[in-house]
Order: C-alpha cells, then structure tokens, then sequence
C-alpha cells in the first residue's frame, strides 16, 4: 500500500538546510495497523506529510497503492489524497463555520457528490463514531474527543484506503484518547490500513507494529504483542 | 456554469462570516452611492447651465440699438439711433453664406378680443424665420410664411395660453380675432420651451405692422442664426466684423456699446463650453478618486479575509479541494458581495438624487441631478472587475500555498 525507498527530506534555514529525512525505506501493506514512534524532531511528522502528499519529498521513491509519486502538482496531489487518504490531526482542524455533518460531508462535496447523497453517507459515518445526535452541532459546540470523532467520521467517509493520523490523541485526555484509539482500531479490524504518529508509549502498543524514528532514520521496526484487537 | 453546491458554499461562507462580508459590502456600497451622488450633482450644475438657454436656439445673434452714449464724427450724444429694412436686407446680402435665419422684430402690446374674451398681450411682429430662431413649436395650424409678409396679411399666430384665455376648448385656428380694432385670421397656435410667458405672446408678420402701425419701415430688433456650420471662433469673429461694419453704416462709436448693441450665443456657448469642460475634469477626478478608494478598500478587505481563511484552505485542500476550486469560491463570493453592494449604493444614490430633483436649481444652480446609467454600469463594473483581481490575486496565492504550510497557520 504504501512503499518508501531511500526517502530524503531536507528544509532549508536560512542560508543552511536541515536535513530531516536522511534516507527512510518503508514498505506498510494493506490492512495493517502502523504508529511511528520519535521524539518531537525526529522526522515522524514530516514522514507523515510525505505519505500525506501535504508536503514533497527531496530524494527516492515513493509509491502509493502502487503509484511512483513525483512531481506532483496542487491538483493531482488533490485529487489523490481525495481517492486514498483520509487524515486525523491532532488540533481536529474542523471548519468552524460549518455543522459535525456538513464537515464530514465535505470531502464528498470534492469528490462531486450531490448534496442529499453526501448527507445521507456523513449521516451515516457520524452515526458509526456514535454521534448522529450531534450531526448540526458547530465544532465549538463539542467536547475534545467528540471533535476528534467527527474528524475521524471525516477521514473515513471517502473510504479511503489508508487513514493518516498525526497525534490523534494529543490534544485529548487519557479516557478520551482510550475511546478515539478502540475507533481506530475497529476501522483496522474492518481492514483499513492505519498509520499513527505518536509519542506516546500506550498509544503506541495498541497498534499492531511500531516503527521507532530517530534523527530521522529508522533505529526499529517491530511487531507488537497485540495480534488482534478488542 | 451554474453550480448550486458552489453557490450554497458561498452563501454558507457569507452567512456565517456577516461581518467581513458587510463591511467588504459597505465600501462598495458607499464608494459607488458616492460616485453616483458627486457625479449627479456635478451633471446637474451642467444641466442649469445648458438649461438657461434652452428655449432660444444655440446659433442666435440679437442686434439691438437704442441712444448713442458717445459724440461721433461731429454727431451729438443721445442720438436715436433706428434700424430699418435697408438694415436688414444690408445684413442679409453682405453676409449671405454665414446666416441661416434671419428675422426682424418689432415689439408691441395690444388688447386682442374674441367674442366676450379679451386680453392685452406682448405682440411681436417677425418675419417667417423667427419661428426656428426662438424655437417655436406649433401645435395647430402654421407659422407665417414668405407670402404673409410679401401680401401684408392680416395673419396671426398665437401662444397656447392666448389660445386657452381665448378660445378655451373650442378650436382657434380659422377665427378671427379683434386686435386694436382691426380683425386678424388665427393660422396657427404654438407652445414654446420657454416657460408661460413664451407662450402668451402672438406672432404676426413684420410687414403688416409697419404698414398698420406707424406706415414706416422701421425695425426694433434683429436677430439672426448664424450657418451652423460654423465653428465658434467662426462665428464669434463674424459677429465682431458685422458690428463693425453696422458701426460704420450707422455712424456710431467705435466704443459705444449703448447705442448697438450684438449679443452673440456663440461666446455664451463658448463660456458654457469652457465651464463644461472644467466641470468634467472635476467629475472625472473626484469620480476616479472615489472609484480608486473603493477599490482600495476591497483590496484590504479580500487581503484580510483570505489571510484569516488559510486554515481553512489548507482543511479544504487536505479533504481534496484543488486549488482552482479555491480561487474559484474565493472569487465568486468576493464578485457577489460587490455586485449586491453595488447595486445597493447605486439605487441609493439616484433614489437620493430623484428627492433633491430640481429643490436646488434656485439657490445652488443644480437642475435635475442625475447620472446616466451607462457611467453608473460601467463604474460598478469597474469594482467588480477590481473585486475579482481583489479576491483573485491573494486567493490564488493562498491557493498555491503547500496544505502543509496552510494548517499551519492561524
């Protein structure tokens, strides 16, 4: 599903630049259940927005559900990430202005979907994280862990093949992040493939395999002892 | 290309974000009610000054004597000085291709009578020309002709107020009236741009009131309309050479203005001309003025929304939106709000320039202010054009900002 080979990432400061990706080789299958580990610096977030396409790599190969990503321009990198890839951010990044429904129905409405149609489906994902109840809630009208629910009913709508999540549980307390993190793992259980970034040790090990970051190298890549979720 | 789910994003956008869209809705409104106002005004001061004049045509000369204020060449002050056919017919041959029409006047009052009605009125006594001279519209019947003049005829044309004192209802033309005791035939009835009093006056031929009244061939008056074909520098320095050689025939001053005296529309329609002119270099500065402030103003506005809305765009781009879908939304709700607003500000402004109307004319010189339609489009399309670039410019760059970058802000 997704293939990382050699990838390099550098950002330039001034006149120097940092090199923060110094060759990473990844290779995450269909169904599998990923967290990447590292300190803050590390690299693990810009990983993620490679594979996220929000961001370009500098050097070596990068294959999505088969495809060499390179050159991309603003408008394929949209459509692809429309077609394949859904994200949870750890600050929810919700619109404000418009309702649970409305948020979760939007990556439909780029996908052109009649309205009624998308209604109907966000309708139904909203009812999947448990909160049909709160379909014409603003975003500041829901808790944390309601917030990040919706946003994971947003991931998920477009039936992507691979969910993204950076820190999902960041910005939550421990018993919402326990609820956020049996979501996670009900999706995998369906075999959606899942990939984490996270510091957090628990969060780590209830995902299926841990890949450790430091320095912007890969120091372990390990099963965990979790073989099927609960 | 109408796309609903496009526009109730933009509603959406609009509804939920009131402030920033009717205060961006307030500078168009208030840049083109603006506009609208300055410009109607400065069109009605215009429209006074092309006003005073409307009932005479634009090309007149008026020749006028009365008593010499100056000795000139042995002859005494406060002499008479008299115009007579000789005059005319010199007028008329020497100057033969640089006149149009031409007329002789002579004033009188009498008491017309018809029936049991009756009435003193200002009688003028003209030659067939005067009717396009003064502009004279008939409404029933003709105006005097070449054989009126040539027979003498007992012929006279009356004013639609003479015709109403006299006649009422009943038709005029064919009756004859009673004036100063002798019987004339009504051949026409005429109105006149003029206003009321125009329009109590009655025509009848020069010829007859020099033989009727006084059995000579003296004039009071003559006014000409000089060959339209002339420029007005043309026609400035023709009336100069014939007050000149008028000077000359009839022995008068060089330098006295007293006893002739020619007033020629051309240098009134130079100075109109002169005043227009300024007054459209002021509209023109004080409109683009406005217009660039307006535009200035949405610019600011569309910076500032689209900053705040970065974040929103990097969500947008992450769920899939291409950056055309973004500028095109962008776009689209910035042409809208300027369209409304301008709208807005342009019914305000002429439904503000209909209530002022003509209250002004007497002590500000402002006759029906107004603004065409075809500068009040164009100046709105000008601010939605400048809406669009607005919105277009820094939405495009937002747009091609990496979503990365664009979560990031805030």
């Amino acid at each position: 599903m997704i293939k990382i080979e050699k990838l390099h990432k550098s950002y330039p400061i001034g006149k120097d630049s940092l090199h923060v990706l110094k060759g990473i080789d990844l290779h995450i299958k269909e169904g599998e259940f990923v967290s990447i580990m590292g300190s803050s610096g590390s690299g693990k977030s810009t990983l993620l927005n490679i594979v996220g396409l929000l961001d370009g790599h500098d050097e070596g190969n990068y294959y999505l559900n088969g495809q060499l990503i390179k050159e991309l321009n603003e408008k394929k990198a949209a459509v692809l990430r429309n077609k394949f890839l859904g994200f949870v951010f750890q600050s929810f990044n919700l619109i404000s202005y418009k309702t649970a429904l409305e948020n979760v129905a939007l990556p439909l409405y780029y996908k052109g979907m009649a309205r009624k149609e998308r209604l109907k489906i966000a309708l139904d994902y909203l009812d999947k994280v448990g909160l049909k109840d709160w379909a014409n809630h603003l975003p500041n009208e829901l808790s944390g862990g309601q917030k990040q629910r919706v946003a994971i009913a947003r991931a998920l709508v477009t039936k992507p093949k691979v969910v993204l999540a950076d820190e999902p549980t960041g910005a939550l307390d421990s018993i919402t992040s326990d609820s956020v993190m049996d979501l996670l793992k009900d999706i995998n259980n369906e075999g959606m493939t899942v990939f984490v970034i996270t510091h957090e040790e628990e969060v780590a090990a209830q995902t299926k395999r841990i890949v450790r970051l430091k320095d912007g190298l890969i120091t372990s890549d390990e099963l965990t002892k979790v073989t099927k979720a609960v | 290309m109408f796309d609903l789910d496009r526009w109730r994003e933009i509603f959406q956008s609009i509804n939920k974000n009131r402030l920033r869209s009717v205060m961006s809705g307030f500078t168009v409104a208030f840049a083109i009610l603006l506009f609208t106002l300055l410009f109607g005004i400065a069109n009605g001061l215009g429209n006074f000054f092309k006003g005073a004049f409307v009932d005479t045509a634009e090309n007149s000369i008026f020749v006028r004597v009365r008593q010499t204020s100056k000795p000139y060449k042995g002859l005494q002050t406060g002499r008479k000085i008299q115009l007579k056919n000789k005059d005319y017919e010199y007028i008329s041959e020497t100057y033969k291709n640089k006149i149009e029409y031409q007329s002789a006047i002579i004033y009188k009052n009498f008491s017309i009578k018809y029936k049991n009605e009756a009435g003193t009125y200002s009688v003028t006594a003209v030659n067939p020309d005067y009717q396009f001279l003064e502009k004279t519209i008939v409404t029933e019947g003709r105006f005097l002709n070449k054989r009126d003049i040539k027979q003498q005829s007992k012929s006279i044309v009356i004013g639609r107020l003479i015709k109403q004192d006299l006649f009422g209802e009943r038709p005029a033309v064919g009756k004859r009236v009673n004036m100063n005791g002798s019987s004339y035939l009504v051949i026409g009835v005429f109105s006149d741009e003029g206003g009321d009093n125009e329009e109590r006056k009655a025509y009848i031929p020069v010829s007859t009131a020099q033989m009727m009244y006084g059995n000579n061939d003296y004039i009071s008056q003559i006014n000409l309309g000089y060959d339209r074909n002339l420029n007005t520098d043309a026609a400035i320095a023709f009336g100069n050479q014939m007050e000149r050689d008028l000077r000359k025939k009839l022995s008068i001053h060089p330098d006295d203005q007293t006893a002739l005296s020619i007033r020629n529309m051309a240098e009134a329609n130079k100075f109109i001309s002169t005043v227009m002119f300024a007054l459209l270099l002021i509209i023109v500065f004080i409109g683009s003025g406005t217009l660039i402030a307006g535009i200035i103003g949405i610019s600011n506005i569309m910076i500032f929304v689209i900053k705040e809305r970065t974040k929103e765009f990097g969500i947008r781009k992450a769920l899939g939106a291409q950056p055309a879908s973004i500028v095109g939304m962008v776009v689209q709700e910035s042409v809208l709000i300027t369209t409304i607003a301008g709208y807005v500000g342009l019914t305000l402004g002429t439904y503000l320039l209909s209530l002022i109307g003509d209250s002004l004319e007497e002590d500000y010189f402002i006759t029906n202010p107004s603004v065409s339609a075809k500068i009040v489009i164009g100046a709105t399309f000008v601010l939605v054009l400048s809406g669009l670039i607005a919105g277009y410019v820094p939405a495009k760059r937002a747009a091609n900002i990496k979503p990365i970058e664009a979560l990031r802000a805030d």
